[in-house]
Protein backbone atom coordinates (compact mmCIF):
# COMPACT_ATOMS: atom_id res chain seq x y z
CA UNK A 1 0.00 0.00 0.00
CA UNK A 2 3.05 2.08 0.93
CA UNK A 3 5.12 1.20 -2.21
CA UNK A 4 1.94 2.03 -4.09
CA UNK A 5 1.52 5.21 -2.74
CA UNK A 6 5.18 6.33 -3.20
CA UNK A 7 5.15 5.25 -7.09
CA UNK A 8 1.31 6.95 -7.21
CA UNK A 9 3.16 10.30 -5.56
CA UNK A 10 6.19 9.92 -8.12
CA UNK A 11 3.36 9.32 -10.89
CA UNK A 12 2.05 12.83 -10.58
CA UNK A 13 5.06 14.90 -9.67
CA UNK A 14 6.40 13.93 -13.00
CA UNK A 15 3.14 14.35 -14.81
CA UNK A 16 2.26 17.70 -13.06
CA UNK A 17 6.07 18.71 -13.86
CA UNK A 18 6.04 17.73 -17.57
CA UNK A 19 2.57 19.37 -18.31
CA UNK A 20 3.42 22.74 -16.84
CA UNK A 21 6.61 23.05 -18.93
CA UNK A 22 6.60 25.83 -21.36
CA UNK A 23 10.07 26.28 -22.80
CA UNK A 24 10.85 22.82 -21.82
CA UNK A 25 8.69 21.29 -24.08
CA UNK A 26 10.62 22.82 -27.17
CA UNK A 27 13.61 21.77 -25.09
CA UNK A 28 12.52 18.43 -24.77
CA UNK A 29 11.38 17.81 -28.35
CA UNK A 30 15.30 19.21 -29.18
CA UNK A 31 16.85 16.53 -27.04
CA UNK A 32 14.84 13.53 -28.36
CA UNK A 33 15.42 14.84 -32.08
CA UNK A 34 19.76 15.12 -30.85
CA UNK A 35 18.91 11.57 -29.29
CA UNK A 36 17.65 9.93 -31.97
CA UNK A 37 19.76 11.78 -34.83
CA UNK A 38 22.83 10.60 -32.60
CA UNK A 39 21.75 7.40 -31.30
CA UNK A 40 19.61 5.83 -34.40
CA UNK A 41 21.49 7.59 -37.28
CA UNK A 42 25.17 8.18 -36.60
CA UNK A 43 25.87 5.64 -33.83
CA UNK A 44 24.43 3.06 -36.34
CA UNK A 45 25.40 4.18 -39.96
CA UNK A 46 29.09 6.16 -38.93
CA UNK A 47 30.44 5.41 -36.12
CA UNK A 48 30.31 1.43 -35.21
CA UNK A 49 32.98 0.13 -32.63
CA UNK A 50 35.41 -1.11 -35.57
CA UNK A 51 37.39 -3.65 -33.03
CA UNK A 52 34.25 -4.92 -31.77
CA UNK A 53 32.37 -5.11 -35.26
CA UNK A 54 35.08 -6.59 -36.85
CA UNK A 55 36.32 -9.01 -34.31
CA UNK A 56 34.58 -11.40 -31.82
CA UNK A 57 37.41 -12.40 -28.78
CA UNK A 58 39.74 -9.91 -27.25
CA UNK A 59 42.44 -12.10 -28.64
CA UNK A 60 41.43 -11.21 -32.22
CA UNK A 61 41.34 -7.31 -30.92
CA UNK A 62 44.85 -7.26 -29.42
CA UNK A 63 46.45 -8.94 -32.22
CA UNK A 64 44.74 -6.68 -34.31
CA UNK A 65 46.10 -3.55 -32.43
CA UNK A 66 49.54 -5.35 -31.95
CA UNK A 67 49.38 -5.43 -35.84
CA UNK A 68 48.93 -1.87 -36.11
CA UNK A 69 51.09 -0.51 -33.69
CA UNK A 70 54.04 -2.85 -35.15
CA UNK A 71 53.09 -2.19 -39.02
CA UNK A 72 52.85 2.02 -38.78
CA UNK A 73 56.17 2.31 -37.01
CA UNK A 74 57.79 0.72 -40.45
CA UNK B 1 49.79 5.37 -49.11
CA UNK B 2 51.74 8.52 -46.21
CA UNK B 3 49.68 11.31 -47.67
CA UNK B 4 46.69 9.09 -46.86
CA UNK B 5 47.62 8.87 -43.48
CA UNK B 6 47.91 12.58 -43.05
CA UNK B 7 44.82 13.25 -44.53
CA UNK B 8 43.08 10.54 -42.00
CA UNK B 9 45.28 12.01 -39.28
CA UNK B 10 44.24 15.22 -39.85
CA UNK B 11 40.69 15.26 -40.68
CA UNK B 12 40.27 12.80 -37.75
CA UNK B 13 42.25 15.17 -35.19
CA UNK B 14 39.61 17.87 -36.91
CA UNK B 15 36.93 16.11 -36.29
CA UNK B 16 37.46 15.52 -33.04
CA UNK B 17 38.60 18.99 -32.23
CA UNK B 18 35.71 20.30 -33.96
CA UNK B 19 33.25 18.13 -31.62
CA UNK B 20 35.14 19.13 -28.65
CA UNK B 21 35.28 22.73 -28.90
CA UNK B 22 31.27 22.79 -29.50
CA UNK B 23 31.17 20.51 -26.90
CA UNK B 24 32.79 23.04 -24.61
CA UNK B 25 30.24 25.80 -25.76
CA UNK B 26 27.48 24.11 -23.89
CA UNK B 27 29.62 22.56 -20.72
CA UNK B 28 30.87 25.94 -18.86
CA UNK B 29 28.09 27.94 -18.98
CA UNK B 30 26.47 25.15 -17.39
CA UNK B 31 29.29 25.03 -14.70
CA UNK B 32 28.90 28.70 -13.97
CA UNK B 33 25.49 29.70 -13.97
CA UNK B 34 24.64 26.67 -12.41
CA UNK B 35 26.48 27.79 -9.14
CA UNK B 36 25.19 31.21 -9.60
CA UNK B 37 21.52 30.40 -9.69
CA UNK B 38 22.59 27.66 -6.59
CA UNK B 39 23.96 30.49 -4.37
CA UNK B 40 20.66 32.74 -5.88
CA UNK B 41 18.42 29.96 -4.06
CA UNK B 42 20.45 29.83 -0.83
CA UNK B 43 20.24 33.58 -0.52
CA UNK B 44 16.85 33.07 -1.03
CA UNK B 45 16.29 30.15 1.89
CA UNK B 46 18.22 32.07 3.88
CA UNK B 47 16.17 35.33 3.35
CA UNK B 48 12.57 34.29 2.15
CA UNK B 49 12.68 36.99 -0.42
CA UNK B 50 10.62 36.12 -3.39
CA UNK B 51 12.50 38.45 -5.38
CA UNK B 52 15.59 35.88 -5.01
CA UNK B 53 13.21 33.36 -6.11
CA UNK B 54 11.93 35.15 -9.07
CA UNK B 55 16.10 35.80 -9.73
CA UNK B 56 16.97 31.71 -9.45
CA UNK B 57 14.42 30.90 -11.66
CA UNK B 58 14.99 32.96 -14.01
CA UNK B 59 18.60 31.92 -14.30
CA UNK B 60 17.35 28.68 -13.92
CA UNK B 61 15.61 28.47 -16.91
CA UNK B 62 18.62 29.88 -18.52
CA UNK B 63 20.56 26.72 -17.13
CA UNK B 64 17.75 24.37 -18.38
CA UNK B 65 18.13 25.62 -22.02
CA UNK B 66 21.50 25.48 -22.07
CA UNK B 67 21.73 22.39 -20.61
CA UNK B 68 19.02 20.45 -22.23
CA UNK B 69 21.18 21.46 -25.53
CA UNK B 70 24.68 20.38 -24.37
CA UNK B 71 23.65 17.36 -23.23
CA UNK B 72 24.96 14.01 -24.71
CA UNK B 73 26.99 16.07 -26.87
CA UNK B 74 30.22 14.76 -25.68
CA UNK B 75 28.86 11.18 -26.14
CA UNK B 76 29.58 12.04 -29.49
CA UNK B 77 33.77 12.17 -28.62
CA UNK B 78 33.36 8.59 -27.13
CA UNK B 79 31.52 7.76 -30.76
CA UNK B 80 34.65 8.18 -32.07
CA UNK B 81 36.98 6.51 -30.39
CA UNK B 82 35.28 3.46 -31.12
CA UNK B 83 35.76 4.24 -34.64
CA UNK B 84 38.48 6.77 -35.54
CA UNK B 85 40.65 5.93 -32.97
CA UNK B 86 40.30 2.30 -31.98
CA UNK B 87 43.74 1.75 -31.64
CA UNK B 88 44.22 3.95 -28.97
CA UNK B 89 41.02 3.19 -27.29
CA UNK B 90 42.14 -0.21 -27.10
CA UNK B 91 45.89 0.86 -26.28
CA UNK B 92 44.62 3.03 -22.91
CA UNK B 93 42.04 -0.22 -22.23
CA UNK B 94 39.89 0.32 -18.84
CA UNK B 95 42.02 3.74 -17.48
CA UNK B 96 39.72 5.63 -19.77
CA UNK B 97 36.90 3.13 -19.24
CA UNK B 98 36.96 3.31 -15.79
CA UNK B 99 36.54 7.32 -15.21
CA UNK B 100 34.03 7.23 -18.13
CA UNK B 101 31.64 4.73 -16.46
CA UNK B 102 31.95 6.12 -13.53
CA UNK B 103 30.82 9.65 -14.84
CA UNK B 104 27.93 7.81 -16.46
CA UNK B 105 26.80 5.86 -13.47
CA UNK B 106 27.05 8.24 -10.49
CA UNK B 107 27.67 11.59 -11.91
CA UNK B 108 24.75 11.79 -14.77
CA UNK B 109 22.32 9.62 -12.72
CA UNK B 110 23.06 12.43 -9.42
CA UNK B 111 22.10 14.77 -12.30
CA UNK B 112 19.06 13.58 -13.75
CA UNK B 113 17.59 12.61 -10.29
CA UNK B 114 17.65 15.99 -8.75
CA UNK B 115 17.21 17.92 -11.73
CA UNK B 116 13.89 17.00 -12.14
CA UNK B 117 13.40 18.19 -8.49
CA UNK B 118 14.68 21.11 -9.05
CA UNK B 119 12.69 22.11 -12.16
CA UNK B 120 9.49 20.56 -11.07
CA UNK B 121 9.78 20.51 -7.43
CA UNK B 122 9.69 24.23 -6.70
CA UNK B 123 5.92 23.83 -4.93
CA UNK B 124 6.13 20.16 -4.43
CA UNK B 125 9.27 19.84 -1.87
CA UNK B 126 10.31 21.70 1.18
CA UNK B 127 12.65 25.15 0.06
CA UNK B 128 15.49 22.65 2.21
CA UNK B 129 15.32 20.18 0.13
CA UNK B 130 15.04 21.74 -3.18
CA UNK B 131 18.00 24.25 -2.57
CA UNK B 132 20.30 20.96 -1.72
CA UNK B 133 18.62 19.20 -5.14
CA UNK B 134 19.44 22.10 -7.04
CA UNK B 135 23.35 22.26 -5.18
CA UNK B 136 23.18 18.32 -5.64
CA UNK B 137 22.90 18.90 -9.62
CA UNK B 138 25.73 21.49 -9.49
CA UNK B 139 27.73 18.59 -7.50
CA UNK B 140 26.77 16.22 -10.05
CA UNK B 141 27.53 18.44 -13.47
CA UNK B 142 30.26 18.91 -11.35
CA UNK B 143 31.64 15.15 -11.32
CA UNK B 144 30.87 14.69 -14.59
CA UNK B 145 33.35 17.49 -15.65
CA UNK B 146 35.89 15.60 -12.93
CA UNK B 147 36.04 12.14 -14.63
CA UNK B 148 36.35 13.11 -18.26
CA UNK B 149 39.22 15.55 -17.18
CA UNK B 150 40.79 12.61 -15.14
CA UNK B 151 41.16 11.16 -18.51
CA UNK B 152 42.39 14.09 -20.26
CA UNK B 153 45.15 14.44 -17.76
CA UNK B 154 46.43 11.13 -17.84
CA UNK B 155 47.06 11.18 -21.43
CA UNK B 156 49.16 14.51 -20.93
CA UNK B 157 50.75 12.45 -17.85
CA UNK B 158 50.34 9.26 -18.43
CA UNK B 159 50.96 7.33 -14.33
CA UNK B 160 49.01 4.61 -12.48
CA UNK B 161 49.45 1.83 -15.42
CA UNK B 162 51.38 -1.00 -16.28
CA UNK B 163 51.50 -2.00 -19.90
CA UNK B 164 50.68 -5.74 -20.84
CA UNK B 165 52.30 -6.96 -24.05
CA UNK B 166 49.66 -9.83 -24.24
CA UNK B 167 47.06 -7.82 -24.39
CA UNK B 168 48.38 -4.65 -25.73
CA UNK B 169 47.04 -2.74 -23.26
CA UNK B 170 47.96 -0.16 -20.42
CA UNK B 171 46.48 -1.65 -17.23
CA UNK B 172 45.40 0.03 -14.27
CA UNK B 173 46.90 -0.84 -11.45
CA UNK B 174 47.24 2.41 -9.17
CA UNK B 175 43.44 3.67 -9.36
CA UNK B 176 44.84 6.78 -6.54
CA UNK B 177 47.52 7.75 -8.64
CA UNK B 178 45.23 8.39 -11.79
CA UNK B 179 42.37 10.38 -10.02
CA UNK B 180 45.24 12.35 -7.84
CA UNK B 181 47.41 13.14 -10.28
CA UNK B 182 48.65 16.72 -9.86
CA UNK B 183 47.98 17.26 -12.89
CA UNK B 184 44.35 16.07 -13.03
CA UNK B 185 43.77 18.06 -9.79
CA UNK B 186 44.75 21.25 -11.14
CA UNK B 187 43.13 20.61 -14.72
CA UNK B 188 40.04 19.62 -12.67
CA UNK B 189 39.98 23.26 -10.88
CA UNK B 190 41.23 25.25 -13.98
CA UNK B 191 38.76 23.77 -16.36
CA UNK B 192 35.78 24.29 -14.13
CA UNK B 193 36.66 27.57 -12.84
CA UNK B 194 36.86 28.69 -16.58
CA UNK B 195 33.16 27.43 -16.74
CA UNK B 196 32.54 29.73 -13.82
CA UNK B 197 34.62 32.74 -15.27
CA UNK B 198 31.96 32.48 -18.03
CA UNK B 199 28.70 31.62 -15.85
CA UNK B 200 30.06 35.35 -14.09
CA UNK B 201 30.35 37.32 -17.56
CA UNK B 202 27.22 35.71 -18.77
CA UNK B 203 25.08 36.85 -15.81
CA UNK B 204 27.00 40.11 -15.63
CA UNK B 205 26.44 41.09 -19.31
CA UNK B 206 22.65 39.82 -19.30
CA UNK B 207 21.70 42.21 -16.50
CA UNK B 208 23.70 44.73 -17.80
CA UNK B 209 21.52 44.58 -20.61
CA UNK B 210 18.30 44.53 -18.26
CA UNK B 211 20.16 47.67 -16.98
CA UNK B 212 20.27 49.11 -20.11
CA UNK B 213 17.08 48.54 -21.33
CA UNK B 214 16.10 49.99 -17.47
CA UNK B 215 14.20 46.89 -17.36
CA UNK B 216 13.23 44.68 -14.45
CA UNK B 217 16.27 46.78 -12.56
CA UNK B 218 16.22 45.19 -9.02
CA UNK B 219 16.32 41.79 -10.89
CA UNK B 220 19.47 42.86 -12.71
CA UNK B 221 21.22 44.84 -9.95
CA UNK B 222 20.89 41.73 -7.75
CA UNK B 223 21.98 39.19 -10.33
CA UNK B 224 24.67 41.64 -11.33
CA UNK B 225 26.28 41.97 -7.44
CA UNK B 226 26.15 37.50 -7.40
CA UNK B 227 27.77 37.61 -11.28
CA UNK B 228 30.43 40.31 -10.73
CA UNK B 229 31.19 38.99 -6.89
CA UNK B 230 31.33 35.17 -8.36
CA UNK B 231 33.33 36.25 -11.20
CA UNK B 232 36.33 38.28 -9.55
CA UNK B 233 36.65 35.45 -7.30
CA UNK B 234 36.92 32.76 -9.88
CA UNK B 235 38.83 34.92 -11.44
CA UNK B 236 41.35 35.30 -8.88
CA UNK B 237 41.56 31.59 -8.51
CA UNK B 238 41.51 30.85 -12.20
CA UNK B 239 45.04 32.50 -12.09
CA UNK B 240 45.94 30.78 -9.17
CA UNK B 241 45.23 27.16 -11.05
CA UNK B 242 46.88 28.97 -14.43
CA UNK B 243 50.42 29.40 -12.17
CA UNK B 244 49.89 25.82 -11.31
CA UNK B 245 49.15 24.57 -14.89
CA UNK B 246 52.61 26.36 -15.74
CA UNK B 247 54.96 24.89 -13.28
CA UNK B 248 52.61 21.27 -14.68
CA UNK B 249 53.09 21.50 -17.54
CA UNK B 250 56.95 22.78 -17.44
CA UNK B 251 57.74 19.84 -14.75
CA UNK B 252 55.87 16.84 -17.32
CA UNK B 253 55.43 18.87 -21.20
CA UNK B 254 58.75 21.26 -21.30
CA UNK B 255 57.81 20.96 -25.17
CA UNK B 256 54.54 22.97 -24.83
CA UNK B 257 55.70 25.50 -22.69
CA UNK B 258 58.37 26.44 -25.40
CA UNK B 259 55.57 26.20 -27.87
CA UNK B 260 53.13 28.59 -25.39
CA UNK B 261 56.19 30.80 -25.26
CA UNK B 262 57.73 31.03 -28.38
CA UNK B 263 60.93 29.71 -26.98
CA UNK B 264 63.50 28.71 -29.70
CA UNK B 265 66.74 28.78 -27.24
CA UNK B 266 66.04 28.16 -24.11
CA UNK B 267 67.91 30.15 -20.96
CA UNK B 268 68.56 30.63 -17.86
CA UNK B 269 66.37 33.38 -16.11
CA UNK B 270 64.06 33.02 -19.00
CA UNK B 271 61.41 36.26 -19.26
CA UNK B 272 57.92 36.24 -19.86
CA UNK B 273 56.62 37.29 -23.11
CA UNK B 274 53.66 39.86 -22.48
CA UNK B 275 53.09 40.55 -26.44
CA UNK B 276 54.38 39.39 -29.37
CA UNK B 277 54.49 38.74 -33.05
CA UNK B 278 56.08 35.51 -34.58
CA UNK B 279 58.02 36.17 -37.33
CA UNK B 280 56.83 33.91 -40.27
CA UNK B 281 60.44 33.96 -42.22
CA UNK B 282 61.06 30.90 -39.02
CA UNK B 283 60.75 27.90 -40.98
CA UNK B 284 62.97 25.40 -38.96
CA UNK B 285 63.69 25.35 -35.26
CA UNK B 286 67.59 25.36 -36.13
CA UNK B 287 67.63 27.85 -38.44
CA UNK B 288 69.18 31.55 -36.84
CA UNK B 289 66.00 33.85 -37.90
CA UNK B 290 64.81 35.34 -35.23
CA UNK B 291 61.41 34.05 -33.73
CA UNK B 292 59.84 37.49 -33.17
CA UNK B 293 58.66 40.75 -35.18
CA UNK B 294 58.32 41.69 -32.20
CA UNK B 295 58.20 41.23 -28.86
CA UNK B 296 57.57 42.54 -25.58
CA UNK B 297 58.68 41.19 -21.70
CA UNK B 298 57.33 40.95 -18.76
CA UNK B 299 59.37 43.36 -16.57
CA UNK B 300 60.18 41.17 -14.25
CA UNK B 301 63.73 39.33 -14.76
CA UNK B 302 63.19 35.61 -14.96
CA UNK B 303 59.83 35.00 -14.25
CA UNK B 304 59.24 32.21 -16.85
CA UNK B 305 61.79 30.74 -15.00
CA UNK B 306 60.10 31.11 -12.18
CA UNK B 307 56.80 30.18 -12.69
CA UNK B 308 58.28 26.48 -14.36
CA UNK B 309 60.13 26.33 -12.11
CA UNK B 310 59.69 28.31 -9.14
CA UNK B 311 63.84 29.51 -9.47
CA UNK B 312 64.79 33.10 -11.37
CA UNK B 313 67.38 31.90 -12.09
CA UNK B 314 66.36 28.40 -12.98
CA UNK B 315 67.06 26.80 -17.05
CA UNK B 316 64.22 26.76 -19.30
CA UNK B 317 64.63 25.02 -22.16
CA UNK B 318 63.62 25.76 -26.04
CA UNK B 319 62.74 23.95 -28.81
CA UNK B 320 65.88 23.37 -30.06
CA UNK B 321 67.47 22.19 -26.20
CA UNK B 322 64.56 19.44 -26.27
CA UNK B 323 65.19 18.25 -29.48
CA UNK B 324 68.82 18.34 -28.74
CA UNK B 325 68.71 17.13 -24.85
CA UNK B 326 71.85 17.71 -22.39
CA UNK B 327 70.77 19.97 -20.32
CA UNK B 328 69.20 19.61 -16.41
CA UNK B 329 65.84 18.56 -16.04
CA UNK B 330 63.70 18.02 -13.21
CA UNK B 331 64.16 13.96 -14.16
CA UNK B 332 68.44 14.41 -14.46
CA UNK B 333 70.38 15.25 -18.54
CA UNK B 334 67.73 14.99 -20.55
CA UNK B 335 68.04 13.48 -24.01
CA UNK B 336 67.83 13.88 -27.28
CA UNK B 337 65.19 13.68 -29.95
CA UNK B 338 67.21 10.97 -31.64
CA UNK B 339 67.95 8.88 -28.02
CA UNK B 340 64.70 9.22 -27.53
CA UNK B 341 63.17 7.66 -30.88
CA UNK B 342 65.62 4.64 -30.24
CA UNK B 343 64.43 4.27 -27.47
CA UNK B 344 61.33 3.97 -28.75
CA UNK B 345 62.02 2.08 -31.61
CA UNK B 346 63.96 -0.73 -29.40
CA UNK B 347 60.48 -0.90 -27.52
CA UNK B 348 58.67 -1.48 -30.78
CA UNK B 349 60.68 -4.07 -31.83
CA UNK B 350 60.62 -5.79 -28.07
CA UNK B 351 56.93 -6.15 -28.44
CA UNK B 352 56.91 -7.47 -31.98
CA UNK B 353 59.89 -10.05 -30.72
CA UNK B 354 57.97 -10.82 -27.68
CA UNK B 355 54.95 -11.84 -29.84
CA UNK B 356 57.11 -14.01 -32.09
CA UNK B 357 58.56 -15.51 -28.92
CA UNK B 358 55.64 -16.27 -27.06
CA UNK B 359 53.95 -18.06 -30.18
CA UNK B 360 57.08 -19.80 -30.72
CA UNK B 361 56.91 -21.02 -26.99
CA UNK B 362 60.33 -19.50 -26.49
CA UNK B 363 59.74 -18.22 -22.88
CA UNK B 364 63.47 -17.53 -22.61
CA UNK B 365 63.34 -14.77 -25.10
CA UNK B 366 60.05 -13.69 -24.28
CA UNK B 367 60.67 -12.64 -21.03
CA UNK B 368 63.88 -10.83 -22.57
CA UNK B 369 62.31 -8.91 -24.86
CA UNK B 370 59.29 -8.29 -22.44
CA UNK B 371 62.33 -6.29 -20.18
CA UNK B 372 63.46 -4.43 -23.17
CA UNK B 373 59.72 -3.92 -23.67
CA UNK B 374 59.36 -2.45 -20.09
CA UNK B 375 63.28 -0.44 -20.26
CA UNK B 376 62.04 1.66 -22.86
CA UNK B 377 58.36 1.85 -22.62
CA UNK B 378 58.02 5.24 -21.41
CA UNK B 379 59.52 6.33 -24.89
CA UNK B 380 57.52 3.63 -27.06
CA UNK B 381 56.07 6.67 -29.23
CA UNK B 382 59.23 7.94 -30.46
CA UNK B 383 59.54 5.17 -32.41
CA UNK B 384 56.76 6.27 -34.99
CA UNK B 385 58.14 10.13 -34.58
CA UNK B 386 60.65 10.01 -38.18
CA UNK B 387 62.52 13.61 -37.92
CA UNK B 388 62.99 16.27 -34.72
CA UNK B 389 60.36 18.60 -36.63
CA UNK B 390 57.54 15.57 -35.62
CA UNK B 391 57.66 16.53 -32.47
CA UNK B 392 57.16 20.34 -32.40
CA UNK B 393 53.33 21.06 -32.24
CA UNK B 394 52.12 24.41 -34.13
CA UNK B 395 53.99 27.33 -32.60
CA UNK B 396 51.43 30.17 -33.76
CA UNK B 397 48.67 28.51 -33.10
CA UNK B 398 49.62 27.45 -28.90
CA UNK B 399 51.59 30.89 -29.12
CA UNK B 400 48.72 33.18 -29.66
CA UNK B 401 46.28 31.08 -28.24
CA UNK B 402 48.15 30.93 -25.13
CA UNK B 403 48.60 35.02 -25.06
CA UNK B 404 44.85 35.89 -25.79
CA UNK B 405 43.96 33.04 -22.66
CA UNK B 406 46.35 35.15 -20.42
CA UNK B 407 44.96 38.51 -21.67
CA UNK B 408 41.13 37.91 -21.54
CA UNK B 409 42.08 36.49 -18.02
CA UNK B 410 43.23 39.95 -17.04
CA UNK B 411 40.27 41.64 -18.66
CA UNK B 412 38.27 39.69 -17.02
CA UNK B 413 39.64 40.41 -13.54
CA UNK B 414 39.48 44.57 -14.84
CA UNK B 415 35.88 44.06 -15.89
CA UNK B 416 34.58 42.42 -12.62
CA UNK B 417 36.49 44.69 -10.69
CA UNK B 418 34.93 47.75 -12.45
CA UNK B 419 31.54 46.45 -12.00
CA UNK B 420 31.98 45.86 -8.44
CA UNK B 421 33.18 49.18 -8.08
CA UNK B 422 30.24 50.93 -9.97
CA UNK B 423 28.18 48.69 -7.29
CA UNK B 424 29.53 49.91 -4.71
CA UNK B 425 29.27 53.74 -5.60
CA UNK B 426 25.91 53.10 -6.59
CA UNK B 427 26.95 54.03 -10.31
CA UNK B 428 26.29 51.28 -12.53
CA UNK B 429 22.88 52.27 -13.63
CA UNK B 430 24.00 55.32 -15.51
CA UNK B 431 27.45 53.75 -16.42
CA UNK B 432 26.37 52.78 -19.72
CA UNK B 433 29.96 52.50 -21.86
CA UNK B 434 30.33 49.66 -18.68
CA UNK B 435 27.04 47.98 -19.48
CA UNK B 436 27.81 48.23 -23.28
CA UNK B 437 31.41 46.64 -22.30
CA UNK B 438 30.12 44.28 -19.88
CA UNK B 439 27.45 42.73 -22.26
CA UNK B 440 29.65 42.37 -25.33
CA UNK B 441 32.62 40.86 -23.17
CA UNK B 442 30.27 37.78 -23.31
CA UNK B 443 31.84 35.87 -26.28
CA UNK B 444 34.98 36.44 -24.95
CA UNK B 445 34.46 34.47 -22.12
CA UNK B 446 33.77 31.51 -24.84
CA UNK B 447 36.71 32.45 -26.62
CA UNK B 448 38.96 32.23 -23.39
CA UNK B 449 37.74 29.20 -23.27
CA UNK B 450 38.36 27.54 -26.83
CA UNK B 451 41.89 28.62 -26.69
CA UNK B 452 42.69 27.15 -23.22
CA UNK B 453 41.59 23.98 -25.00
CA UNK B 454 43.80 24.67 -27.96
CA UNK B 455 46.43 25.18 -25.65
CA UNK B 456 46.01 22.45 -23.67
CA UNK B 457 45.21 20.09 -26.91
CA UNK B 458 47.19 21.10 -29.71
CA UNK B 459 49.99 22.10 -27.19
CA UNK B 460 50.64 18.79 -26.53
CA UNK B 461 50.94 17.37 -30.35
CA UNK B 462 51.62 15.07 -31.98
CA UNK B 463 51.10 13.02 -29.12
CA UNK B 464 47.61 10.94 -28.12
CA UNK B 465 49.32 10.26 -24.80
CA UNK B 466 52.30 11.92 -24.44
CA UNK B 467 55.44 10.16 -25.15
CA UNK B 468 53.64 6.66 -25.37
CA UNK B 469 51.71 6.97 -28.37
CA UNK B 470 50.96 9.55 -31.18
CA UNK B 471 48.24 10.38 -33.47
CA UNK B 472 49.25 9.12 -36.26
CA UNK B 473 49.22 5.62 -34.41
CA UNK B 474 46.42 5.77 -32.20
CA UNK B 475 43.61 6.31 -34.96
CA UNK B 476 42.12 3.66 -37.25
CA UNK B 477 43.02 2.52 -40.12
CA UNK B 478 39.77 3.60 -42.06
CA UNK B 479 38.70 6.01 -45.08
CA UNK B 480 39.78 9.87 -45.10
CA UNK B 481 36.47 10.03 -47.10
CA UNK B 482 34.21 8.11 -44.21
CA UNK B 483 35.73 10.65 -41.62
CA UNK B 484 35.16 13.87 -43.67
CA UNK B 485 31.98 12.97 -43.94
CA UNK B 486 31.56 12.35 -40.50
CA UNK B 487 32.78 15.66 -39.76
CA UNK B 488 30.60 18.01 -41.98
CA UNK B 489 27.66 16.06 -40.88
CA UNK B 490 28.76 17.06 -36.98
CA UNK B 491 29.54 20.55 -38.08
CA UNK B 492 25.63 21.00 -39.88
CA UNK B 493 24.27 19.58 -36.61
CA UNK B 494 26.12 21.12 -33.95
CA UNK B 495 26.13 24.63 -35.92
CA UNK B 496 21.74 24.10 -36.08
CA UNK B 497 21.83 23.66 -32.17
CA UNK B 498 24.02 26.72 -31.41
CA UNK B 499 22.05 28.11 -33.32
CA UNK B 500 18.75 27.00 -32.09
CA UNK B 501 20.70 27.71 -28.22
CA UNK B 502 21.25 31.04 -29.18
CA UNK B 503 17.68 31.34 -30.25
CA UNK B 504 15.15 30.21 -27.34
CA UNK B 505 17.94 31.97 -24.98
CA UNK B 506 17.87 35.08 -26.18
CA UNK B 507 13.51 35.01 -26.58
CA UNK B 508 13.89 33.58 -23.12
CA UNK B 509 16.21 36.47 -21.69
CA UNK B 510 13.81 38.94 -23.86
CA UNK B 511 10.86 37.77 -21.57
CA UNK B 512 12.54 38.44 -18.52
CA UNK B 513 12.58 37.00 -15.06
CA UNK B 514 8.41 37.76 -14.30
CA UNK B 515 7.57 35.15 -17.18
CA UNK B 516 8.43 32.70 -14.41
Amino acid sequence: MKKSNIFNKLYIFYRDGFSNMTVGKTLWLIVIIKLFIMFAILKVFFFPNLLNSTYDTKEEKSEHVRHELINKAK
Amino acid sequence: MELLDVTLVNWSRAQFALTAMYHWIFVPLTLGVGIIMAIMETIYYKTGDEKWKTATKFWMTIFGINFAMGVATGIILEFQFGTNWSNYSWFVGDIFGAPLAIEGIFAFFMEATFISIMFFGWKKVSKRFHMISTWLVMVGATLSALWILVANAWMQYPIGMEFNPDTVRNEMVDFWAILLSPIAINKFFHTVLSGWVLGGLFVVGVSSWFLLKRRDVDFALKSIKVGAIFGLVSTLLIIWTGDGSAYHVSQKQPMKLAVMEGLYEGSEQANLIALGVLNPAKKSYNDTINPFLFKLDVPIPGLLSFLGYRDFNAFVPGIKDIVDGGYKSPEGIAMSFAEKQTRGKKAIQALSDYRTAKVNNDTINASLYKAELVDNYSHFGYGYLEKPEDLIPNVPLVFYSFHIMVMLGMYFLAIFALVLFLLYRKKIENSRLVLWVALLSIPLGYIAGQVGWIVAEVGRQPWAIQDILPVQAAISSISADSVKLTFFLFLFLFTALLFAEIRIMVKQIKKGPEAE
